[in-house]
């Protein structure tokens, strides 16, 4: 794949591997479509395809076609749509707050999704006019609010750079924040639901792309890829809090508003893909650490890179969770963590080495 | 370009930090900012960087007001060299010194091999022309703070603004960024602890309590009664037999 091309020159701006990348997504993508409980040939998936985008005729059978069409494309587009959005809203949070630990549920976003959703699917918020996913659109910005909010109160009693004390007042108000929707969301459980409710949004709530089709699609991609041209338009900016927003400040960057910006953007993003699939965990903690250590920090390299292996992750995650255990779809959280965390301490232990 | 202060007041949740500062330097002038811990060097260098906005009075560019531009058109006049600037990020010393090139990039003004001249000068400038590929937290305090300062020299600045720069520095490396600090034909104003650098400057200014208690020529402003008030310090004066020069010696009590 690209690593192996960049490994070798961490210190150029050189791109060369930018071309791998379509081809890498699409082979993410039929590989997604091709494994699962049925295995379907490439063949096949070809054939639906070109009957589908380029109105050819193909001969394939109709329940291939469904499960290919219907079924796993538009789960593995949404799948890479997320893993690419929530692993770039990683690499904008750890750049902007300077905070290794910085991840896009940090501004309580999942959070408040889960309290979203569980007000709308145990409490019969909205009586039925809202979704699951609307109500943890709500929740997302809801609780994303609150926590800016509460940020710019807790910054404004604070004096000094500006810089250092505003990135810890916004994650010590998202820790806040989170605390607060999450208790919110455990009163709602035991107050409301019953144990098939209760298991039903546990489920939900660390990842499930079971339900998703191609309305979804229609929100993800627009979603993912408004994210990257955000991030890749700042990248340059992004560089600049290389030594903190004081340092950003002296070189040119009008700190406030572009952070603001860019904060808002990952969220908004972040809150899309949230109410579509759930909370799915650590990929926007881990992608971009990972992704740094290959290609380095700056950021010309580093969106580009951590757009794709989020996708790529996440449509593996995907694949794994179908099958690993058979006749049984697993949370693909639990999936991201499980393979995820290993792979993470790997590439920790071999960074440190070299 | 001409760095002027009027009047600037700076203060943080009540606490007066800077009172009432005005100054003046002089185009193409080295100014040397001297004070004890809390004198409020910093603070001074901060609003002259535009990084805080004046409680009170102004900062003029030549003769712009500050407030009234936007902070990529300061940053292509103004550079600042802070006193801690530190990252944990995997990143080369080439790359540090490229970000000097921030605000004059865009996308309509991609990176050139201009800028990549500029960095390599900037590089040279600083001693540091052998260490461009090493990473940043390989690097000792005093090899960082040479990358800070080629770093601020790299956005080309008309004014250059550093804060205790010879901090960490050894003696070596002291001398010659001061000489090349004095060489610059650039404005500079520089915060510095050792008096005996600070004579070097082509004016000096004393800082105590927030205020900018005296300005004007080195071997005018830091006298032996100065010293003892301001520093707490006693002080006499020998000649160098070597080149004649005036250095000063210190002692708590006489």
């Amino acid at each position: 794949m690209s690593i192996a091309l960049t490994r070798s020159s961490t210190t150029g701006f050189g791109l060369r591997w930018l071309w791998l990348t379509p081809i890498v997504l699409v082979a993410a993508l039929i590989a997604g479509t091709a494994i699962g409980e049925t295995s379907i040939p490439v063949e096949t998936i070809v054939k639906v395809l070109a009957n589908q985008l380029l109105g050819a005729d193909y001969a394939v059978d109709r329940i291939d076609a469904g499960i290919i069409w219907n079924y796993r494309l538009s789960r593995a587009v949404v799948a890479g749509c997320c893993g690419t959005s929530l692993a770039l809203a990683g690499v904008v949070l750890q750049a902007l707050l300077r905070n290794p630990l910085a991840d896009p549920y940090l501004m309580g976003i999942s959070a408040g999704a889960s309290t979203g959703a569980v007000a709308v699917a145990v409490a019969g918020l909205g009586a039925g006019a809202l979704s699951l996913s609307l109500g943890a659109f709500i929740g997302a910005l809801l609780a994303f609010g609150i926590v800016i909010m509460l940020a710019h109160a807790a910054n404004s009693g604070v004096g000094g750079g500006r810089g250092v004390q505003a990135a810890g007042a916004i994650i010590l108000a998202g820790i806040a924040g989170s605390q607060l929707f999450n208790a919110l969301t455990a009163f709602i459980i035991t107050k409301s639901a019953s144990a098939e409710q209760a298991r039903g949004i546990m489920f939900w709530l660390m990842g499930n792309l079971s339900g998703v089709r191609w309305a979804d699609v229609a929100l993800a991609v627009p979603a993912a890829l408004f994210g990257l041209l955000v991030c890749l338009w700042h990248r340059r900016s992004l560089d600049a809090f290389t030594f903190g927003a004081d340092s950003a400040a002296s070189m040119g960057i009008a700190v406030r508003p572009v952070r603001g910006m860019l904060i808002i953007a990952m969220a908004l993003v972040t809150a899309v893909m949230v109410s579509i699939v759930g909370a799915i965990g650590f990929v926007g903690l881990v992608i971009p650490h990972a992704m740094r250590f290959i290609v380095g920090s700056r950021h010309t390299r580093l969106v580009p890179a951590t757009a794709l292996a989020g996708a790529v992750f996440l449509i593996g995650s995907d694949i794994l969770s179908r099958i690993l255990i058979s006749g049984q779809v697993l949370p693909i959280g639990v999936i991201t963590s499980l393979i995820g965390a290993p792979a993470f301490a790997l590439i920790l232990i071999r960074g440190k080495r070299s | 370009m001409r760095l002027t202060a009027e009047q600037l007041a700076w203060s943080v949740h009540g606490t007066p930090l800077l009172t009432d500062v005005s100054l003046t330097v002089e185009p193409g002038q080295t100014f040397g900012l001297v004070g004890p811990n809390g004198s409020g060097k910093t603070s001074l260098l901060r609003l002259l960087a535009g990084l805080n906005k004046p409680k009170a009075g102004r900062v003029l560019i030549d003769q712009q007001p500050m407030h009234t531009l936007k902070q990529r058109a300061i940053a292509q006049s103004i550079a600042l060299v802070e006193q801690q600037a530190d990252t944990t990020d995997r990143i080369t010393v080439r790359q540090v010194v490229s970000l000097g090139r921030t605000p004059f990039l865009s996308a309509l003004r991609p990176w050139s091999k201009e800028d990549d001249a500029i960095v390599a000068q900037a590089l040279r400038d600083v001693d540091m022309a052998h260490m461009t590929d090493r990473l940043w937290h390989t690097l000792s305090g005093g090899e960082r703070q040479r990358v800070h300062i080629a770093r601020a020299l790299a956005q080309q600045p008309k004014i250059l603004l550093l804060d205790e720069p010879t901090n960490h520095l050894d003696i070596r490396h002291q001398l010659s960024i001061l000489e090349l600090v004095r060489q610059l034909p650039i404005t500079v104003m520089i915060s510095l602890h050792d008096l005996n650098h600070a004579m070097e400057c082509d004016r000096i200014g004393v800082m105590d309590g927030g205020r900018l208690i005296d300005s004007g020529l080195p071997q005018e402003v830091l006298t032996a009664a100065r010293l003892r008030q301001t520093f707490g310090v006693h002080a006499h004066v020998v000649n160098d037999p070597v080149d004649g020069k005036q250095i000063m010696r210190f002692r708590n009590s006489i």
